[in-house]
């Protein structure tokens, strides 16, 4: 039971990533762009929020860095697909390539700065990122370990999915979005701002996923600056859109399970299942691709798919 | 006359001109709309007739020229302008988000805070009364048929409180009933002091609904004339730039035999519901059969079947006795079936939009070629002869045809399939979007391939000409045959009756 506990606790904090990568995903294919670079974003977040981080000893600061890095990296997205009408994918792609190599390049950089050959986060920075204590609630037995004993990340990021999930569902902002996703041109003759809402939309997905790769460069390695430290992260975080049926709030429970079968070789025990441990590694990538094929058999009208999805818009096309 | 005079004018346009590269699609326009009357604006394709409507509907920007809504001088910048200056316009191609439901899709992009579903539909079902339409709030677009589409397309545009409406091909997609239910809409639009202005090339519904006709031609706008004071040759006159000969030619079918043998052939569509059901016919030498139906009534499903695109769940195709079902396309090609099926949007099937015509004619030819190597030779003649032929307009037969105008690549297509000498064609909306004059040049083609003894596949729109040129007509109603008739002794509305679900026994009697 404790050991069970435990795998829980560590499967939300292993999917934590997952979900801003997913959440923001998301944001950006509901107006019909498909970001492949979600890798590069985190990257670039990853290393913005650390290196602010390093340098302010501030949380606040590192958070803020971190979503403006990761909106950076979808600027450039954006206006090479929405005023430069570029392909998606290519770009989304270059995106990636870019932003691990910009992140790595700058990891680099920084630590031929350092005296001891590794780059530390300081210690005010560090008890911000504990996990939160809450006199009584945290205390209890068994729901305060599942549910209130996690570090500030986790809470921002359920509360951002369920937020974004309303803003797209219940909102009239919300309504417009998803029917530039649907249809721009029907959007843009019943008056909506198509290029407006696509470069907010596409900002707001990189900033989610800045936050996703912060998580990955202060929480993940103990404040501890790792190369390629988002490791193929923001690679799941696509294929998890489709698992979450591009509904932000379904991004939750869809990165748990991913995060859950990432951190699953740490607690099966060996006596019960003697397999490799390259097994367990390979299972959230073999999940993907199974998630990937099913739901590319299933194509009917009742998914969630933003119809224009990949297709960028061009107003005066003949 | 002194009354519509008085009459404060809605739109007026002054010289309005936009090019496109090196296409002049407007030149120096003039056109003038006033509250209370309906405007048809007459021209063949080509003529600059959707390009100046998408000016005045914020989607394209004039590249000169003034244009004043009633009285006041304005620029339109975009859609919401337009919107914001009264102007509504209902779009060939429906601008529609189909996941959405009718009511989501009307209230979509109005600036108003959000309102509860309650009072929307409420809101929705009170204009419909006012004019007479009729819709479910909460249907889904998808599901839709295409005349409900249109409806949310106007309800859009009443919602915003429009007044003046312009409609770009309304009625193409219509059964008669469905286009006069619209017609008399507009009337009672155009009674509430609405501006409204009709795109149409159908000169049977100019003299019908408008008041007044502007037509264009070649991005000019030639002629103003009043609808009361003009008839069917004038107005063709104006339209084509010479006098045109408006019938179409019915040869007596000779020795007419059975070609191709349909019997209880049952089709699903990709998503499993049907596509034509229990369906038994035959296609004859020497002959036209024309086939006529609501889009999406499974003519895409016969033509596809016929042509071994697509699988037959029972039911038999017989050629002179040969079974076809379970062939494979390039097995019912060789044996001289030949389809040109021109989609919405014309290029989707038969012919590589990237590829000059000298390539189109290769993708049906290169495997005559001998050896490894592809003989562009004869493809390039046969590119040739075509463009003399049929009059296509091209820069030259190696230019991508996509480049082309929808007229001259329909030619190409119809062109190539022919050229083949085939036994049996069939063509599916071979006209569609084309402009009068190069349908009748379709016609002949067609009516030259009869005579010639070739069993002829029609699958057409227009009723009008489906009624002139076939000679037995097959309707089709959701996947059924509702009527096998002789095309020479129906009217268009025992048809548009047939296409709606009435049998032939129910229409004749």
């Amino acid at each position: 039971m404790d050991l069970f506990i435990k795998f829980l606790v560590a499967a939300v904090l292993a999917g934590t990533p997952l979900l801003f990568g997913t959440a923001g995903e998301i944001v950006s294919e509901k107006v019909g762009h498909l970001n492949l670079g979600v890798e590069g974003m985190m990257s670039i977040g990853a290393c913005a929020g650390f290196m602010a981080g390093y340098y302010s000893d501030s949380f606040l600061i590192a958070l803020i860095a971190a979503a403006l890095g990761g909106a950076l990296g979808a600027l450039v997205y954006g206006v090479l697909t929405v005023t430069f009408m570029a392909n998606q994918n290519v770009t989304g792609l270059t995106l990636t390539i870019f932003g691990i190599g910009l992140s790595n390049f700058i990891g680099v950089y920084a630590l031929s700065f350092s005296p001891n050959g590794t780059l530390k986060l300081p210690e005010g920075i560090t008890a911000h990122m504990r996990s939160i204590h809450i006199p009584g609630l945290s205390d209890l037995p068994i729901v305060g370990e599942l549910l209130f004993s996690y570090n500030p990340f986790v809470y921002l990021g359920v509360v951002l999915a369920i937020a974004l999930s309303f803003y797209l569902s219940r909102t009239k902002t919300g309504l417009n979005v998803q029917a530039i996703g649907e249809n721009p041109a029907a959007a843009d003759a019943a008056g909506i701002r198509v290029i407006r809402w696509k470069y907010i939309n596409i900002l707001l997905g990189g900033a989610i996923c800045g936050i996703g790769g912060a998580y990955c460069s202060m929480i993940i390695n103990s404040g501890v600056w790792i190369s390629n430290c988002v490791g193929g992260l923001g690679w799941i975080s696509v294929a998890l859109v489709i698992f979450a049926g591009w509904k932000p709030a379904n991004a939750i429970y869809g990165s748990l399970i991913f995060g859950a079968l990432r951190v699953l070789k740490y607690y099966v025990p060996k006596s019960y299942v003697n397999v490799p441990v390259a097994v367990y590694d390979m299972l959230p990538f073999l999940i993907t691709a199974l998630v990937l094929v099913v739901s590319s058999m299933h194509k009917s009208k009742g998914v969630n798919i933003p119809a224009s999805l990949g297709l960028n818009y061009y107003r005066e096309e003949r | 006359m002194s009354q519509k005079e008085s009459m404060t004018s809605a739109i007026q346009c002054h010289q309005i001109t936009k090019t496109f590269g090196p296409v002049v699609a407007n030149d120096k326009i003039d056109l003038e709309v006033r509250y209370g009357e309906i405007l048809a604006l007459l021209g063949e394709n080509g003529s600059g007739k959707t390009t100046l409507m998408n000016m005045l509907s914020g989607i394209y920007h004039p590249d000169g020229g003034s244009i004043e809504i009633g009285g006041k001088a304005v620029t339109i910048n975009s859609p919401v302008d337009a919107m914001n200056l009264g102007i509504g316009m209902i779009h060939q191609h429906f601008k529609l988000v189909e996941m959405f439901t009718a009511m989501d899709n009307i209230v979509l992009g109005t600036p108003e805070k959000k309102l509860p579903p309650k009072v929307l539909r409420q809101r929705v079902l009170e204009i419909c009364q006012s004019v007479g339409l009729e819709i479910d709030p909460d249907k889904r677009v998808y599901e839709m048929s295409v005349s409900e589409k249109q409806t949310v397309e106007i309800l859009k545009v009443l919602y915003r409180k429009a007044k003046i409406l312009i409609l770009d091909e309304p009625t193409a997609v219509l059964t008669p009933q469905e286009t006069q239910k619209l017609f008399a809409i507009l009337r009672r639009m155009r009674e509430r002091g609405c501006a409204i202005i009709i795109i149409t090339h159908k000169l049977q519904e100019v003299l019908e609904i408008s008041d007044r006709v502007t037509i264009l031609w070649k991005g000019k706008s030639i002629a103003t004339v009043n609808t009361k004071e003009t008839d069917r040759r004038q107005l063709t006159e104006l339209m084509v730039g010479r006098p045109v000969v408006l019938s179409i030619k019915r040869p007596e079918p000779k020795n007419v035999a059975t070609s191709i043998q349909v019997e209880r052939l049952t089709v699903n569509k990709p998503d499993g519901t049907v596509g034509l059901k229990d369906v038994s016919f035959e296609i004859r030498s020497g002959e036209i059969l024309g086939v006529a139906g609501i889009a999406g009534s499974g003519q895409k499903e016969l033509c596809e079947v016929i042509a071994g695109l697509t699988k037959a769940e029972s039911g038999s195709i017989k050629f002179h006795g040969e079974e076809l079902l379970g062939k494979s396309p390039m097995e019912i090609f060789d044996l001289g079936i030949h389809m040109g099926f021109v989609p919405e949007d014309r290029l989707g099937m038969g012919l590589v939009a990237s590829m000059g015509m000298v390539d189109n004619m290769l993708l049906k030819s290169y495997r005559n070629g001998k050896g490894p190597f592809i003989d562009r030779k004869p493809a390039k003649e046969l590119a040739e002869s075509l463009v003399k032929k049929l009059e296509i307009v091209t820069p030259g037969v190696e230019t991508p045809v996509r480049l082309m105008s929808g007229g001259n690549v329909q030619k190409v297509l119809l062109g190539r399939e022919i050229e083949s000498n085939p036994s049996v064609l069939i063509t599916a909306y071979p006209v569609r979007g084309l402009d009068i004059n190069s349908s009748y040049t379709v016609y002949d083609l067609l009516n030259e391939q009869k005579e010639k003894g070739v069993a002829v596949m029609f699958v057409g729109e227009d009723l009008d000409v489906l009624l002139e040129l076939s000679d037995r007509i097959l309707v089709l109603c959701h996947g059924h045959i509702t009527g096998l008739v002789d095309a020479k002794k129906m009217t268009k509305e025992q048809i548009g009756l047939m296409m709606t679900g009435s049998t032939e026994q129910e229409v004749i009697s």
